[in-house]
């Protein structure tokens, strides 16, 4: 390199030129700021959509969850008005035998006036229903320490109270858990399904920059680049839109999640927000929601990385 | 270096547009390849780069049978080589800077330990003032000196230039046949192909390989 020394250059030239070149490196995969924006806004669509899915089931399953545990924590005793028995005298032995039985924390008897009361949704208001035979109701906190025989309760009630129903809502825990269960696995599919769809728009975006970037391919092979060196360069290229597309998603489904969590709150009181409260509680996803949410995003960005990386390999495979 | 023994290649179901090719390219020697237009000087270059492979004979590049070698390998040897295409094949969206860098950092050097060598290279080909401009605005003979600079950089074994004066004016000419002469005097085989004659007087010394009607004829 002697002779070359003797370029045309002076040294000062030189050493200008060595700070005024970028040390950044230049992405060899040729920038098309359209189709990758467009890339970039399906993946950020994908990405909320799976993780409003995701956040769903785990709202779902946390209130279903916090439902089956609140009801079977309790116990009913139903008592019917039947001929020549006092429903009274009924409703305070079996009161007596439900304090005395272990396992069970708390009694409460629903006085005739609160039993008519629950009525009320179905029959209406202002009506007199002293002389019909409303049945008593008697609910049961179940202890979380002691266990409840309840097979004996249910046995030594029938002996004491002809009549009487322990209802112990495994009916209810049943049906509960079924749903719940339907939900977050109708969840799952449609989340794969969301991946699944994002990673067939990952690989043919990664095609058709295949197809734009045919000439620099071709170089890279003839200046000795081998196949995973062009593939990590496609790699990091669609990683980055991932993980851009990625936290757009992410951050959209958040904020949607803490919207609806505000505006939840907010119609505490109104109708329709009773309604929602009653069915989901609360809208706020908690840490785990959020983690899944972030642990979504980065997915996402992955799987846009090796989906690319794979389907680049499978094309420079086919060339020469 | 390079020896190819009856080797001949068609495309598809057509005619045979090289047939019974055998020569050698020896280290340190220099070849002019030349013949008319369509005579397949290209396909030729192509197949020394083993970018093509023969539908008959047998080709050695560096002592290693070229059939036997997978992609890896041949990417291993292409390091040793270097290209002047035709028509540059510059990376459009890379500066003169970047492209001349390029087969370096393909090799997964650090840029810090090549940047003055392509800097210097820049300077000797006369682009050290166009080191950030983009192809685009380059002229015909600025990107011929470019991607002479880029087959250049990694002193290559074996230089295979394909009208690398096709662009540039009588005197820019000259000034880079005398690059590949030092090249040549620095241990470098430097194979052009060519179809200027004048080119070629320059330099009487030189092997000539002439291809005609698919065949190859050498005149020492």
């Amino acid at each position: 390199m002697t002779e070359r020394a003797m370029a045309d250059q002076d040294p000062h030239a030189i050493a200008e030129h060595h700070r005024a070149i970028p040390r950044r490196e230049v992405a060899l995969v040729p920038p098309d700021a359209i189709a990758s924006r467009a890339l970039v806004t399906v993946i950020a669509i994908m990405t909320f959509l799976a993780s409003l899915t995701a956040g769903t089931a785990i709202l779902v399953n946390g209130v279903s969850r916090d439902w089956r545990q609140d009801v079977s924590q309790e116990m009913t005793i139903q008592i019917k008005p039947a001929p020549g028995r006092n429903l009274d005298q009924d409703l305070r032995k079996a009161e007596e035998l439900a304090r005395a039985t272990r396992g069970i924390a708390e009694v409460r008897s629903f006085t005739k006036a609160e039993s008519e009361k629950l009525l009320e949704p179905w029959l209406g208001t202002g009506l007199e229903l002293g002389e019909l035979p409303v049945p008593r109701i008697m609910v049961l906190r179940l202890s979380s320490a002691v266990p409840l025989d309840a097979t004996k309760l249910r046995t030594d009630l029938a002996g004491l109270v002809p009549g009487a129903i322990l209802d112990d809502h495994k009916l209810w825990i049943g049906r509960l858990a079924t749903m719940s269960q339907t939900m977050v696995l109708v969840a799952v599919v449609i989340f794969c399904l969301v991946l699944v769809a994002m990673a067939l728009a990952v690989a043919f975006a990664t095609r058709g920059a295949m197809a734009g970037s045919r000439e620099v391919i071709i170089v890279l092979h003839f200046v000795g680049a081998r196949d995973s060196y062009i593939a990590r360069q496609f790699q990091r290229h669609f990683l980055l839109l991932g993980l851009r597309g990625g936290i757009i998603g992410g951050v959209a489904a958040i904020t949607a999640f803490a919207i609806a969590g505000i505006l939840s709150s907010q119609w505490t009181g109104e109708s329709g927000g009773d309604q929602l409260e009653a069915l989901f509680v609360t809208f706020s996803l908690g840490t785990s929601g959020y983690a899944a949410t972030v642990l979504i995003a980065g997915s996402v960005a992955i799987l846009t990385g090796l989906t690319s990386r794979s389907v680049v390999f499978r094309h420079l495979q086919g060339l020469e | 270096m390079v020896r190819f023994n009856n080797v001949g290649l068609r495309y598809g179901m057509g005619p045979e547009v090289l047939r019974d090719l055998t020569f050698s390219i020896e280290p340190q020697s220099f070849q002019f390849l030349t013949g008319p237009s369509g005579a397949g000087k290209t396909t030729l270059l192509r197949l020394i780069l083993l970018s093509l492979q023969p539908t008959r004979g047998f080709i050695r590049l560096f002592d290693k049978d070229a059939a036997a070698l997978g992609k890896d390998e041949i990417t291993t040897l292409r390091r040793r080589i270097g290209v002047v295409f035709q028509d540059f094949r510059l990376l459009d969206h890379l500066t003169t800077y970047e492209n001349v860098a390029l087969p370096l950092r393909v090799q997964g050097r650090d840029e810090a330990s090549y940047r003055a060598e392509v800097i210097e290279l820049l300077g000797w080909v006369g682009l050290g003032e166009r080191m950030h401009a983009l192809p685009s605005v380059l002229s015909g003979g600025e990107k011929q000196r470019a991607a002479i600079a880029r087959a250049l950089i990694v002193r290559p074994e074996l230089l295979l230039a394909d009208e690398p004066t096709g662009n540039v004016d009588p005197s820019l000419a000259r000034r880079l046949l005398r690059l590949f002469l030092e090249l040549h005097r620095s241990g470098t085989s430097v194979v052009i192909a060519t179809h200027d004659l004048g080119l070629m007087d320059q330099f009487d010394g030189a092997r000539r390989l002439v291809l005609g009607d698919g065949r190859l004829h050498i005149y020492d």
